[in-house]
C-alpha cells in the first residue's frame, strides 16, 4: 500500500468514516501484515499528537484573549498591588506635608507650563513631521502615467474613465481601520496640509476622493471617509488593533509611502514614551522618511501597535509613533457623529502565524497614500 | 461559591474550549492565585503566567476520557499553582519564605508529570511545524487545527481542485511526521 493511501485510510479509520465492510477489510489487512499494522499504529499516534497540539494551541490563544480582556477590565493587574489600609494611614499622617508639597507642585507646574509654551517653538525644531512634499516633476510623472493608463483603458474597454489626478502638494500614508464603512486613519497634521483636495491612492495608482470626518489635534489622529463610489469595499482588515502598550524590544514592521510606491520597513520598540516623555507616543528604532506619517506599525503576530508620526531631527533612527490605544479613544468620538454610530474596529486579526511575505501581501491592500493640495 | 453542578458545567465548557467558561474560571479564582503568588515573593506578572499554566494543566486533564475532579475546582487550581510556583522558585533560586499552607491542598504531582510530558510533545510538534515551511505549515494548520474542509482550503490556497490540495497535504504530513519522530525518539 502506498504511503498516501495509508494516511488516508488511517485518517478515515480514526474518524470512523469507514463503512463496515471497509473496516473489516482494513482490520483483516492489519492482522495479516504486521509491518502495515505498525505503520497504522504509528500514524494513529501521530494524528492524535497533531490533534492535541492543535487543541492546546487553540486553547492557549483563548487564554491570551481572556487575559487581555480581564487586564483591560482591571481584574488582572500587571503592577504590584498595595494594601489600602496602609495608604489611608500614610495619608492621615502626612496630610499637611502633602498639602504643602501639592501647592508648591502646583505653582511649579504653572510656571513650567508657561515657560514651555514660551519655548514651544523650539520643540518643533527638534522633531520632523513626516509629511512628504511633492515636487512638480513627480506630479508630471503621475500625469503622464495616468495618460498612458487612459490610453490603455481606451484601447481595451472604452467605458472605463480614469479620474483626473489632482496636482498634489504633499504625500503621506493612511490605513484602513473599518472596511465596512471605508474609514481610514492618518495623522491630523497630514489633514491640515490639505487646503483644497484630499485623496487616497492605492498601490495600483487609483485615486479616490476622501473627506476628513474627525480630526483630533491633541493625539494627532484623523479619520478619513472614502467618498468615492468607485472605491471597492475590502474584506475585514487583517490586523488587529492592540489596546495595551507595546513592550520594549518588540519586533515590528511598517508599510508606508516615502516614495511613489509602497515601502517596507522593520524595527523594534526602543522606548515606551515619545519625545520629551510624551505618553501619547512610543519610540521606535527604525528609519522613516517624509511620507511615512500615518504608516501602520505592526508586530509579528499582526497586532497594530502604533502610527508613525515624526522623527528626531538630530538623532538617526529615532522615530515616534502614536500608541494604538489612542485609536480606540478616537473611534469612540467618531461614534458620536451622526451617521457613524456603527463604526467598528476588529480585535481579531488574521496575520498570526503567517510568514512575513504573506503578511505584507495581506496588509498592503489596506495601506493607502494620502495626498492633497 | 459554585455548586457541584455549576462546576461540572464550567469544566465541560473548558474541555470544549468555550470562551465564556474559561472567563468565568478566571473571574472566580484569579484573585486568590494572585495573592498566593504575591505573598510568596512573586510579581503580578508571575501570577498571570502561573495561572495560565494551571489552566492548561486543567484543560489537559479535562479532556481525558476518565476525567473526574475529586475536589473543588478552587482547591485543585490552588494546589496546582502552589506546586508550579514552588518549582519556579526553586529554579530561580529565589527561596523567599516557604509557601504558607493556608488552604487545604491535594496531591497533584501525577497531573503535573503528565503536563510536563505533554508540554514536551507540544514543543516538539511546534518545532517540527516551524521547520516544514510554507505553504505546508498553513495548509496543515488549516486542515488539522482549524478543521476547514478540503474544498475551502483548495480555494483559499489557490489549488485548482480539492484532490491536488489533498496530495500536497499528504506530502506535507509525511515531512512533518519525519521531523516530529526524529525529535520525539531522541527526546525519549
Amino acid at each position: 500500500m502506498e504511503d498516501t493511501l495509508l494516511i488516508d485510510a488511517a485518517e478515515r479509520f480514526a474518524r470512523g468514516e469507514m463503512t463496515t465492510e471497509e473496516k473489516i477489510f482494513f482490520e483483516e489487512l492489519r492482522k495479516k501484515n504486521p509491518e502495515l499494522d505498525q505503520l497504522v499504529v504509528e500514524q494513529l499516534f501521530f494524528l492524535n499528537e497533531l490533534g492535541r497540539y492543535g487543541s492546546t494551541k487553540n486553547f492557549k490563544h483563548i487564554l491570551h484573549e481572556t487575559e487581555a480582556k480581564l487586564v483591560s477590565e482591571g481584574l488582572i493587574t500587571k503592577s504590584p498591588l498595595q494594601g489600602k489600609s496602609k495608604i489611608v494611614y500614610l495619608w492621615k499622617r502626612y496630610k499637611r506635608t502633602i498639602a504643602v508639597a501639592a501647592s508648591i507642585a502646583g505653582i511649579v507646574s504653572i510656571i513650567s507650563a508657561s515657560l514651555i509654551s514660551v519655548f514651544h517653538n523650539e520643540k518643533t525644531k527638534d522633531i520632523n513631521l513626516l509629511v512628504g512634499k511633492i515636487d512638480r516633476a513627480e506630479n508630471k510623472i503621475r500625469q503622464i502615467e495616468n495618460k498612458t493608463k487612459k490610453l490603455e483603458a481606451a484601447t481595451e474597454l472604452p467605458l472605463i474613465v480614469v479620474a483626473a489626478p489632482i496636482d498634489a502638494k504633499f504625500r503621506a500614508t493612511g490605513f484602513l481601520i473599518d472596511a465596512s464603512n471605508n474609514l481610514i486613519v492618518t495623522n491630523a497634521h497630514v489633514v491640515r496640509e490639505a487646503r483644497n483636495n484630499l485623496v487616497i491612492e492605492n498601490n495600483k495608482g487609483q485615486q479616490f476622493i476622501a473627506e476628513a470626518i474627525y480630526v483630533n489635534a491633541s493625539t494627532d489622529l484623523a479619520i478619513l471617509k472614502v467618498r468615492d463610489n468607485t472605491f471597492k469595499k475590502l474584506t475585514p482588515v487583517p490586523y488587529s488593533i492592540r489596546k495595551t502598550n507595546a513592550e520594549l524590544g518588540e519586533q515590528v514592521f511598517m508599510l508606508g509611502f516615502p516614495k511613489q510606491e509602497i515601502v517596507y520597513g522593520e524595527g523594534y520598540i526602543s522606548a515606551k514614551n515619545g519625545y520629551q516623555m510624551d505618553t501619547i507616543y512610543c519610540q521606535l528604532s527604525t528609519s522613516a522618511n517624509e511620507g511615512n506619517s500615518g504608516s501602520p506599525v505592526i508586530t509579528k503576530n499582526g497586532e497594530l501597535v502604533g502610527i508613525i508620526t515624526s522623527k528626531e531631527t538630530n538623532a538617526a533612527g529615532v522615530v515616534f509613533a502614536i500608541k494604538s490605544s489612542n485609536i480606540y479613544k478616537v473611534i469612540e468620538e467618531v461614534k458620536k457623529i451622526k451617521g457613524f454610530e456603527d463604526t467598528k474596529i476588529t480585535s481579531q486579526g488574521s496575520l498570526k502565524g503567517s510568514d512575513r511575505v504573506t503578511q505584507i501581501k495581506k496588509v498592503e491592500d489596506y495601506v493607502f497614500m494620502v495626498k492633497g493640495n | 461559591m459554585n455548586t457541584i453542578s455549576q462546576e461540572k458545567t464550567l469544566l465541560d465548557g473548558l474541555a470544549k474550549e468555550d470562551k465564556a467558561s474559561i472567563e468565568q474560571i478566571y473571574r472566580d479564582n484569579y484573585t486568590m492565585i494572585q495573592s498566593l503568588i504575591l505573598n510568596n515573593s512573586g510579581t503580578t506578572d508571575d501570577a498571570a503566567d502561573i495561572f495560565q499554566e494551571a489552566m492548561i494543566v486543567l484543560f489537559e486533564k479535562s479532556r481525558l476520557a476518565d476525567f473526574e475532579l475529586n475536589c473543588q475546582l478552587k482547591t485543585y487550581l490552588y494546589s496546582v499553582c502552589r506546586r508550579l510556583w514552588l518549582k519556579k522558585l526553586q529554579q530561580m533560586q529565589r527561596f523567599g519564605k516557604q509557601a504558607e499552607d493556608l488552604e487545604e491542598v491535594i496531591p497533584v504531582e501525577d497531573d503535573l508529570e503528565m503536563h510536563e510530558k505533554r508540554q514536551l510533545d507540544f514543543n516538539i510538534m511546534e518545532n517540527a511545524m516551524s521547520k516544514i515551511g510554507e505553504p505546508c505549515k498553513s495548509l496543515l494548520e488549516a486542515y488539522y487545527i482549524q478543521k476547514k474542509p478540503m474544498l475551502q482550503i483548495a480555494t483559499e490556497f489557490g489549488y485548482t481542485n480539492a484532490d491536488n490540495a489533498k496530495t500536497q497535504k499528504y506530502k506535507c504530513l509525511v515531512r512533518l511526521k519525519k521531523l516530529f519522530f526524529a525529535q520525539y525518539k531522541n527526546g525519549q
